[in-house]
């Protein structure tokens, strides 16, 4: 009885070459790389031997973008097409920014007719920019360095966004790695990344809070491990709290102590990097001098000390032990029945933030890992994981969804569908009703959040149900379906019950990106040329294809003979033929169709093979064997 | 072609299985909710054919679905009173005992109170109160359900359930609006 083989679905019968995947951390201030190399995790480095790559894009008049050090180098000389902490913009609208007075761009409304809302762009000299694309160009230069350095195409990759980011710039993240041409194996939540990182090192077992201060969020997660399942207990956060506040307190000290207002954007820009070196200078120093020459020619000079920076940085602190708070809540524990709190992110660093940690939880927090790298080498041990290459100890990842989701029902209240901290995947359904006599039209209006008015929410998406038969009000039944994916995305459907009417969205959020733009981005995009994007678009169906005819084989191999009859057989068999006969020819549409009816051939034979494992794993010896 | 396996169809506590009681060995369950996901979790087919991937995001959302279910007391009461086909009538049935509503009415005003004192300390103290109060009406709940199969009066203990589970959300917004 090949009861192993059942038990592990993921195993591939047959030896299969090792699968290149990386993790990438895409952070507001620096950006990563890493992998997994001989069993063990690394963060992949440029040609100079940096890992951090600063998340900075600028553009230029001659349309070339630089990345990296390069811009990071340029952005006081050249603030407007230097984009910088561009993680703060994605999936946002201008309005969610705040206040951009000090910020250098150019802001633009996104023009989107059919919109009220849409996500902000930067006016830059090459052009309007979404954050979406200037993030692809980030993740772009991480893919090429990837590719170098491994050698070969990337499988897929892991990106990592803040627990607490929302549908929008979740949907805005994955938006971004389309355009960069990479395959999202899975969006994988910061603090739950580090987690990874930190609890395979360490074999740790118990609840652990991991407490993630990066450029420009803030997360904290609650997790129990145990016997090599992670799970999120509950998760809370600010997405829009990070280091770039602190830089911005003592740049707002700056202009009080030196009675300066209403600085160029070049002034602006300088005083904010002196801002903060100055705040890296603090966390080994008692004091530092800020120093600049601005373009009017005047001189600063002043001096900080760290008591001065700790007292005009203390409620920013203090914003990250509410969300602690909410979480144990969720969770329903107390701060002393955590085992361990974990730092990350390049934020943490500071000593009043390590003190606030210490003195919350009443130990000292873990810094044992670099705080900047743990996300990544946590994403690169997942992305390896998913691609499928896997190895002796298996373990599982069991996250949430940080936001509730809702629907607006009368009087603009919003009614909640799938709580906060739900383990994902996950769906429920609702039903609704009319409220006028032949009324034959509903609308649905989806959002997100924890507030009791819609106003106070998130709006996600707005559809409309058609065609409900005339009734008197109250009769129809209509029924509404929230799904979130493993990677916190949301889907929704709506059904009439008496018409079996259905109408479906995947959520694109009103600040998102349609397929149509992103489709004319990756046009317009200087990162490939077309035939570059043509040849490699047919080399990735011909993998999926040999994938698929791999994995197919070996399932067959193992349960066609026990779970098909022989007309199921014949009928698989002739698709996986069909996949064959196109791989012959270089024509991309034809594999990609002769793939989805395999796919689709296959269901059954799939749901059949689901119900054995299943109903095998609570029999006979798994249980022990996960005990140990 | 059908739709879905069989054993998708099945109810929640044979998914774990566990007996269709109100009592049940939590700890039981939390291991099996593990041994189920790490059969189906969408993490172990990513590499796999779009078919088996569908199949294990159904199986997945299920077997949360399924935990969520059984893990809340509250819940799992409901659901075992859908498995006897009692409804719980908490829409339509509003009848309560007038005592009951009374010591409610006294609940809200305690946290009301709380809230605009901004006094966290009493707060707890009302939580603390609340969930004592929740244990004993799941203790009736088992009693009830499990010992003498009284289903019609377990809806009404779940009925009453409700209440509390209101009053603790309450709780929970008015410690958000005190951290603000």
């Amino acid at each position: 009885m090949a009861l192993l083989q059942i038990s592990e679905p993921g195993l591939s019968a047959a030896p299969h070459q090792h699968r290149f995947a990386v993790g990438i951390d895409l952070g507001t201030t620096n950006s990563l790389v890493a992998t997994v190399r001989n069993g063990v995790s690394l963060v992949l480095n440029n040609e100079s031997g940096h890992a951090l790559l600063p998340s900075v894009v600028r553009y230029t008049a001659e349309g070339s973008v630089q990345v990296g050090d390069a811009a990071q180098a340029l952005q006081s000389e050249d603030p407007v097409n230097t984009i910088v902490s561009v993680k703060r913009f994605m999936g946002r609208g201008l309005a969610d920014v705040g206040d951009v007075s000090n910020l250098p761009y150019r802001f633009v409304e996104a023009s989107s007719a059919d919109k009220t809302h849409g996500m902000l762009q930067l006016r830059t000299v090459a052009g309007v920019k979404s954050p979406v694309e200037v993030s692809a160009e980030i993740l772009n230069v991480l893919r090429l360095r990837a590719e170098q350095s491994l050698g070969g195409d990337l499988v897929g990759v892991v990106i990592t966004v803040p627990a607490y980011f929302d549908d929008a710039q979740r949907q805005a993240t994955k938006d971004a790695a389309k355009l960069a041409g990479l395959n999202v194996l899975r969006l994988l939540n910061e603090p739950t990344a580090a987690a990874i990182a930190y609890g395979l090192d360490n074999a740790s077992e118990g609840i652990y809070a991991v407490y993630d201060l990066g450029g420009g969020t803030f997360d904290i997660s609650i997790l129990k491990l145990s016997k090599g399942v992670f799970e999120v207990l509950a998760t809370n956060g600010d997405s829009a709290l990070g280091g770039d506040d602190f830089d911005h307190r003592i740049y707002c000290w700056l202009l009080e102590k030196n009675n300066l207002s209403a600085l160029g954007a070049h002034d602006t820009r300088l005083l904010l990097t002196r801002a903060r070196a100055a705040k890296e200078e603090l966390t080994d120093h008692i004091e530092t001098r800020i120093t600049a020459i601005l373009s009017n020619g005047e001189m600063i000079d002043t001096p900080l000390t760290q008591q001065d920076f700790y007292a005009m940085s203390k409620n920013l602190v203090g914003r990250t032990l509410q969300p602690i708070r909410r979480a144990l809540r969720d969770a329903e524990l107390a701060a002393d029945e955590i085992k361990g709190v974990v730092m990350v992110g390049g934020s943490t660093r500071m000593p009043q933030v390590q003190r606030a940690v210490a003195d919350f939880f009443k130990q000292e927090p873990l810094t044992n890992l670099d705080p900047d790298k743990v996300v990544a080498l946590g994403a690169a041990i997942q992305a390896n994981v998913l691609a499928g290459n896997r190895n002796e100890e298996d373990w599982l990842l069991l996250d949430v969804s940080p936001l509730s989701l809702g629907i607006e029902i009368m009087g603009g209240l919003t009614e909640k569908i799938i709580p906060r901290n739900s383990t994902i995947p996950t769906a429920r359904a609702q039903e609704f009703t009319t409220y006028k006599d032949g009324q034959t039209a509903m609308s649905v209006h989806v959002v997100q959040g924890e507030r009791e008015l819609v106003s106070d929410c998130r709006s996600l998406a707005r559809f409309e149900l058609r065609g409900i038969p005339p009734m008197v009000a109250g009769a129809a039944r209509i029924r509404v379906t929230y799904q979130i994916d493993a990677d916190g995305l949301l889907s929704v459907s709506a059904r009439e019950q008496s018409s079996d009417l259905e109408s479906h969205i995947v959520v694109k959020p009103s600040y998102g990106l349609s397929d149509d733009e992103v489709a004319r981005m990756l046009q317009d995009s200087t990162l490939y040329a077309r035939d570059d994007m043509q040849s490699r678009a047919l080399r990735e169906q011909q993998v999926e294809a040999q994938q698929l005819l791999e994995a197919v084989g070996n399932a067959m191999e193992q349960d066609g003979e026990t779970l098909l009859n022989e007309e199921a057989r014949a009928c698989i068999h002739a698709a996986i033929d069909v996949v064959r006969d196109t791989l012959q020819n270089n024509d991309q549409l034809a594999i990609k169709r002769a793939v989805a009816k395999l796919n689709e051939a296959t269901l059954p034979f799939a749901q059949a093979r689901m119900d054995k494992s299943v109903s095998h794993a609570l029999t006979g010896h798994n249980i022990s064997e996960l005990d140990n | 072609m059908r739709s879905l396996g069989s054993d998708f169809q099945q109810d929640f506590f044979s998914l774990f299985n566990l007996p269709a009681r109100f009592q049940i060995d939590i700890t039981l369950l939390e291991q099996h909710f593990r041994v189920l996901q790490t059969q189906v979790h969408p993490d172990k087919f990513t590499h796999l054919p779009e078919s088996e991937r569908r199949v294990s995001m159904q199986w997945a959302t299920r077997v949360n679905e399924g935990y969520q279910t059984l893990r809340k007391p509250i819940d799992r009461a409901r659901y075992l009173l859908t498995l006897h086909g009692v409804d719980t009538q908490e829409e339509t049935n509003t009848a309560m005992p007038v005592d009951f509503l009374m010591q409610q009415m006294e609940w809200r005003e305690g946290v009301e109170e709380a809230l605009q004192d901004k006094d966290s300390a009493v707060l707890d103290e009302l939580n603390q109160k609340l969930r004592q109060d929740v244990k004993s009406l799941q203790e009736q709940l088992e009693q009830l359900m499990d010992k003498q199969q009284d289903y019609p009066a377990a809806a009404g203990v779940v009925r009453k359930l409700k209440f509390f589970e209101k009053l603790v959300e309450e709780i929970d917004s008015a410690f958000d609006e005190i951290d603000d």
